[in-house]
């Protein structure tokens, strides 16, 4: 059936495991273009893990190993000859806290095109005031660019860290429960960024939070100790899920 | 076992829709019985008491928005306020449908039926019936036995066209009657309504138990 829905990551049959511990088992799910895929599940199901996966940041983790693959634009980004730090640019990753340098907000954003090879100065600016403009972060720093970005709330810090994010020019952003550490107001604005880069971006969240995979994502995917349990449409998720056992974590009725 | 405090007020929630229920079921038999009897006095207390309908009403109501507000229910637990809050909304007609009827004793202002009652008072044993059988399938969580009693508003209706074709007899042979004949047809009107009303009920029933929202009998009326 086509339902005009194009999808952008594959996940096939992966497994990941550190050492001896089994951490995902066989998980397929196709992530959909230019929409909000939440994963959620309770702590130490494997969501985080499965994030990190899909730009490979679990490489740097001793003893850790995958089967399956992960296919980004037809390709298994676990093949051989994957230029890893060219995967992250795609597929870039905004974490749980701010986490921005230790430099000025202009540098957080240019930091990543200097080191992408862009040079010309006209051209790193004209990028800062778009990513600033894409996070409704502009009309709060523009005048003050070049002060450290540790004098923004944090809320703005985390727009910032995703406004660092899009200077790259990515396919996809993963956010690894990008809310947790920001209070309510800061928590809506960050929801409302979410829902405009799906005009342009593949969002893949991880969130702890309930009504807040609720409220932004399209798609819901819910893991339970290393396995899919479900992955479906948002609203019928949460109006009626398949499994019991989806119901039951999401009505908070885990006994 | 998290969140029991949310399935007490829930459960709690369920009770207060059942002595709903019950207050409109006594409402339903004490306004036909008055009809039936010409008894002013017992429809004065119909209609006075379904003020008491509609504070049980407000009162469920605000308990299930206090719910949404801090429990933030989703997957079955959203269906079951979803249908508790569509449940209550329809045994309050109903409670209004009893009121008209006892209002129509009212305006015979003392003078006799135009034919003694037999298929109001069956009407509205069957539709007492339907609703009573309906909250019982809603604490169930019984589906099947929802879209049985959903089709036999039919039978209801059959009763309402005997009512209707009588009374425009007895106005077509008298027309001194047409007042009266009237009221009688708006008394069976409600009881008609009624039993509509227990099919929106059984409609959320199916709701709650399958998710899908859908017409199981469309009335004629």
């Amino acid at each position: 059936m086509n339902t005009g829905i194009t999808d952008k990551i594959f996940i096939k049959e992966f497994c990941l495991s550190y050492g001896e511990k089994q951490i995902l088992e066989s998980i397929s799910i196709n992530i959909p273009q230019t929409m909000i895929t939440a994963i959620i599940g309770p702590s130490g199901c494997g969501k985080s893990s499965l994030l990190r996966c899909m730009n490979r940041l679990n490489d740097l983790v001793p003893k850790a190993k995958v089967e399956g693959q992960i296919l980004f634009n037809g390709k298994n980004i676990y093949a051989p000859d994957v230029d890893v730090v060219e995967l992250r640019r795609k597929i870039g990753m905004v974490f749980q806290k701010p986490n921005p340098f230790p430099k000025t907000i202009y540098d957080n954003i240019a930091y990543g095109l200097r080191i992408n090879g862009i040079k010309e100065k006209k051209r790193i600016s004209e990028i800062v005031e778009v990513s600033l403009k894409d996070c409704g972060l502009w009309n709060e720093t523009k005048d003050r660019l070049h002060t450290s970005a540790f004098e923004l709330s944090g809320g703005q810090q985390q727009r910032l860290c995703i406004a660092r994010a899009l200077a790259v020019t990515p396919d996809i952003i993963l956010m690894d429960e990008p809310c947790s550490a920001l209070d309510p107001a800061s928590t809506f604005k960050v929801e409302e960024l979410m829902v405009k880069l799906k005009e342009k971006y593949t969002v893949i969240i991880v969130t702890h939070n309930m009504q807040q995979a609720a409220r932004v994502s399209d798609y819901t995917g819910f893991l339970y100790m290393g396995k899919l349990v479900e992955f479906g449409n948002t609203d019928i998720i949460f109006t009626r899920p398949r499994e019991k056992l989806t119901e039951n974590y999401i009505s908070g009725h885990f006994g | 076992m998290a969140r029991e405090a949310f399935r007490e007020n829930m459960k709690t929630l369920e009770q207060d829709l059942i002595s709903a229920g019950d207050m409109v079921c006594k409402a339903i038999n004490r306004s036909v019985t008055a009809l039936q009897e010409s008894d002013v006095e017992g429809a004065k207390k119909t209609i006075a008491d379904d003020q008491l309908i509609n504070k049980k009403r407000w009162n469920i109501e605000e308990k299930c928005i206090r719910l949404f507000a801090t429990q933030q229910p989703v997957a079955t637990d959203l269906r079951e306020l979803i249908t508790v809050l569509n449940i209550i909304t329809d045994l309050e007609r109903m409670g209004d449908h009893a009121e008209g009827i006892a209002k129509i004793v009212l305006m015979h202002e003392g003078q006799p039926l135009v034919k003694p009652l037999i298929n109001i008072p069956n009407m509205a044993e069957k539709a007492i019936d339907m609703l009573k059988r309906s909250l019982e399938a809603f604490v169930k969580r019984d589906d099947k036995m929802a879209r049985v009693i959903c089709n036999e508003d039919d039978e209801v209706d059959l009763i309402y066209e005997k009512i209707y074709r009588s009374l425009l007899s007895i106005m077509i042979a008298d027309p001194k009657t047409i007042t009266r004949a009237t009221y009688l047809i708006w008394a069976a009107h409600n009881l008609e309504r009624i039993a509509d009303r227990v099919t929106n009920i059984c409609e959320r029933i199916v709701y709650l138990v399958t998710g899908k929202m859908e017409e199981i009998n469309v009335s004629n009326y």
